[in-house]
Formats: structure tokens, sequence, C-alpha cells
């Protein structure tokens, strides 16, 4: 384990169900997480890639392997990760920015001093909103916004509280093309402006090399790391990007890595 | 205000008043004894001569049901919060609910009144016990459909399964919560009523019961209308908490539609 690691997944197995019934989904699963890095997780569909964040956020535990998390060891849910889905999960009987407030209201220190400085965790969310361009939209009710407005809200809630650790599970697969694309880059200025660890979970490629540092490829059921790629176009990255031919380069070799997979 | 707005004002009083129209002109052809079915200008007449008897004892119905519905909310709330939120109580108590919901109500009241006597008692504590069941199913369904994915949200926060509950759970409920108050009221309506009517001496049923073994078949009517009128009365006072509340879950409709 790297002095620098943030995550660290050792050697970790999880079974759901029990006995012979059981089903298989990661197997001897090991992966590193630098502080600061952004890392995709991409593999076919019922790899295990959404167990895996359940797992790194302590909401299942391992059958067997540890996973350690600052160098603590995961034994229950970890406190004040950031966390997006494909379904927003916005709540539709608060306002977009209400809605952001949320983690204020349950993150220790945040938690404690929400009450007298009120005022300041409302212009952070706000200006949080601002910069994902929904600056005019926090009185709005979710359901009052648009599909790729609602993943924008939700990118701020995962994120107003300053996590150190961002869990995205496919945040922009319900979403049109355009709309994601214009998303990807929403998702790299904020990362560029803050820093954060991410781990993305998703299955498409483009998105994984467009904004990440390494890209994991997990196999089949059960899910095991069977190739990592680290991504060293600069940044930021833009739309230009995804069609320079280093960057379809990288999609293709990923793909093919999958298909192999799929194939065997 | 559209036409069709106006329409739909309109509609209800409309047929209200068709349907009386209907049964005075049906009484009065086929000729219909008023002892059997008086007709509605006789009712509305009887409600007129006995309006302090009518008044005195709707209000005490009205007052026996609401305190009984108010005893309703409060134990449907908890019991369908613990039902809801924990499996093992949802296990342990959902049978014995059931159990208690198929007892005719009707078949509780001797009972009540041997512990508590004839009156009002009796009549709260019907009204309650038919009035909490919707109410609690109600919130213990809101509570049970939190999505997994918004827990997963709040759990990786670090939120307690208390702060679940009242973050989540309960606004979310909220909807189907008042969803059932309407039809909580009117059934503790019914519940009033039926007791007063077995073991009372004060209250629409026991007017009603009285009137009729004295063959008063006007005043019964006259009762009925008036309990009738009381539902609409109070379910329409649920139906304006509830888009004052919950204007969120009717997202997309015209609330006044």
């Amino acid at each position: 384990m790297s002095a620098n690691s943030l995550v660290d997944i050792r050697d970790v197995s999880l079974t759901y169900g029990q006995g012979v019934e059981g089903t298989l989904a990661v197997e001897h699963l090991t992966l590193e997480i630098e502080k600061g890095d952004f890392v995709a997780v991409v593999g076919p569909s019922g790899c295990g890639k959404s167990s895996l964040m359940k797992l790194v956020t302590g909401l299942v535990p391992p059958s067997s392997g540890s996973i350690f998390v600052k160098g603590e060891k995961v034994t229950r849910p970890i406190q004040g990760v950031g966390m997006a889905f494909q379904n927003s999960t916005l709540m539709p009987w608060r306002t977009t920015l209400d809605n952001v407030m949320l983690p204020f209201e349950i993150v220790e220190p945040h938690k404690r001093h929400l009450r007298s400085e009120r005022g300041k965790y409302v212009a952070q969310a706000e200006q949080l909103l601002q910069t994902v361009g929904l600056g005019k939209f926090g009185k709005k009710f979710p359901w009052e916004l648009s599909g790729g407005m609602q993943q924008r809200a939700n990118l701020c809630r995962a994120l107003v509280h300053q996590p150190e650790l961002l869990m995205l599970d496919e945040p922009f697969g319900a979403l049109d093309a355009f709309t994601r694309e214009e998303l990807w880059s929403v998702m790299q200025n904020l990362w560029i402006q803050k820093r954060f660890t991410a781990m993305l979970v998703t299955h498409d490629l483009r998105e994984a090399v467009y904004l990440s540092d390494t890209v994991f490829v997990i196999s089949h059921r059960p899910g095991r790391v069977i190739y990592r790629a680290e991504i060293d176009l600069p940044r930021p990255r833009t739309l230009e990007t995804t069609f320079e031919p280093k960057f379809i380069d990288i999609v293709h070799d990923l793909r093919s890595r999958i298909s192999h997979e799929l194939a065997t | 205000m559209t036409n069709t707005r106006r329409l739909q004002i309109l509609a209800p009083w409309a047929v209200t008043v068709a349907l009386f129209v209907m049964w005075e002109l049906a009484c009065w052809l086929l000729s219909v004894a008023p002892f059997v079915l008086p007709r509605p200008s006789l009712i509305f007449k009887t409600m007129y001569d006995f309006h302090t008897q009518l008044i005195d004892h709707s209000l005490h119905t009205l007052f026996t049901t609401v305190i009984g519905f108010v005893l309703a909310v409060i134990g449907g709330l908890l019991i369908g919060i613990a039902v809801g939120a924990s499996r093992f109580v949802y296990v342990a108590l959902y049978p014995l609910l059931i159990g208690f919901n198929s007892i005719p109500k009707v078949a509780l009241v001797p009972i009540i009144v041997i512990w508590f006597g004839i009156g009002t008692v009796p009549a709260i504590i019907t009204a309650c016990s038919v009035a909490f069941f919707p109410i609690a199913v109600n919130i213990a369904t809101g509570l049970a459909t939190i999505e997994p994915e918004m827990r997963d949200v709040l759990r990786s926060l670090g939120a307690s399964s208390w702060e679940i509950l009242t973050k989540v759970g309960i606004p979310r409920s909220a909807p189907y919560l008042f969803a059932s108050l309407k039809i909580a009221i009117t059934l503790a309506f019914i519940g009033s009523v039926i007791s007063e009517t077995v073991a009372s001496n004060k209250g629409i049923g026991y007017l009603m019961l009285s009137a009729s073994s004295r063959f008063e078949v006007p005043l019964v009517f006259a009762g009925l209308l008036v309990v009738g009128a009381m539902g609409i009365g109070m379910y329409a006072i649920c139906v304006i908490f509830e888009s004052r509340m919950t204007r969120w879950a009717f997202r997309g409709q015209d609330m006044q539609g």
C-alpha cells in the first residue's frame, strides 16, 4: 500500500445470499485509489461494479478480504462520502437549494454549525449551484427541472460538503448524449477546482477515458480487475479531445479487452 | 375563470339538486307513504322544525368524531411508523392489526359500554378504532417504500436511522398520510354514529334511533343528511390540508382541477 492511497481494496470477495445458492459478485479484487485521483471502473453489465461502490463506502461488508479508507479498515458505513446515482434521488418536497444543503444537516462538523452560520452555508451551496449553471434555479423544485439539471443538482449535493471521496454510480447514464457530454465537462471542471478523490462506475468507455486518470476493467461476474489503463491525456480535456487518435486508441483498446472478456 | 372550471364547480351542486328533484317527483308520482320514504321537501321542513335538536345532537357527534379522529391520527402515526420502520415490528404486529380491523366495531360497542358506561367515551373509542387502521397502513407503506438509493445516499453521509426517518421517511409518507386522513375522517363518522345508535343518549345516532322507534321517519332522514353533510365538510377540510402540505406530490397537475 502506497503512502498516498486513499482507498485500498485488498483481495476482496463478496457473496450475496448464503450457501450453495449464494452468488459471487466480486472475487479476489484488489485495487488502490490514490488521493486526488479520478478513477473509473468499467466492465460488462452485471460485473459487480455497483457492489464495489457499496463495499468501499461500507454499506455492504465484504465476505472476505479487507478495505481500507484513509488507512482505516472499513467495518461500517463510512461518514461524509458524496454519492450520486443514475437516478438523481433528489427529494421532491425540498427546493433544489434545500436538497443541496442536505449534507450540511447530516455531516459533522457542519451539522453543529448549520443553525448559527446558516447564511454562510447557503452561500456555499448557491455558489456551487452557480458553478454548474444552476444559479437561478435554487428556489425551484427538482421536478421543475430537466433531467440534466437534476443531475447537476445531484452532483452539487454530493460535493457541497467537500467530501474527500466521491462515488459516482453511472450518474450520467439516463441522460441524452448531448447533455451527458456537457456534464462530463461540468464534472471535470469541478474536479480540477476541488481535487477530490472520485470513483466513477460506468459502462460508457468514452466517459471513463474523458474523466479519469486511471481506468480499471472488471471481468464478468464474479468481478476481478483484469486490466488497468493510465490515461495520460492532458487536462482539461474537451469534446475535441474525444476525437483525437490517442483518445480513440485508448477507448478501442479498452473495448477489445471487454469483448475478449465477454468471449471467454 | 374558464367555462370548464365554472362547470366543474357547479357540477356537484347540480347533480345533488337533480337527485333531490327526482326523488321528490318519484315519491309524488308513486305516492309513497312518508313513513316509508319521505319526500326531500318534507325532510327539509323537518330539519327546519327540529333544527335546535339537530344542531345540538350533530355538534355532539362532530365533537366525538373529531376527538376520535385526532386520537386515531396519533395512534395510527405511531403504529405506522413502528411497522414501517422496523421489519421485526411489521412481522410481529401485522397479523394482529389485520385481525383487529376485521372485527365489526359494532360488536365492540357493548364491551366498551361495560368498561366505560354509555355516552361519549364509547363513541370516541369506536370512532378511533375504525379510523386508525388506514392511517397506520398508509404511513407504513410510505416508509417501507423509500428508494434504496436514497437510503444509501443518506447512510454514506453518515445519517442515523432517526435522521433517515425524519428527513426522508416522514416527508415522503406525507401524501400517503393525507390520502388516508380523507378515508379515516369518514370512517370516524361511521364509528361514532354506530356507537351512538347502540349506546348513547346524545348524538345524531341516538336521535335517529329514537326517531325511528317513534316512526318519525322524516327526522331519521334528516339525521342521515346531516351526517352526510358533516362528512363532506370534514373531508373538504382534509383536502385543503392535503393540498397545502403536499403540493410536491401533485406536481404537474392543476390543483384546482
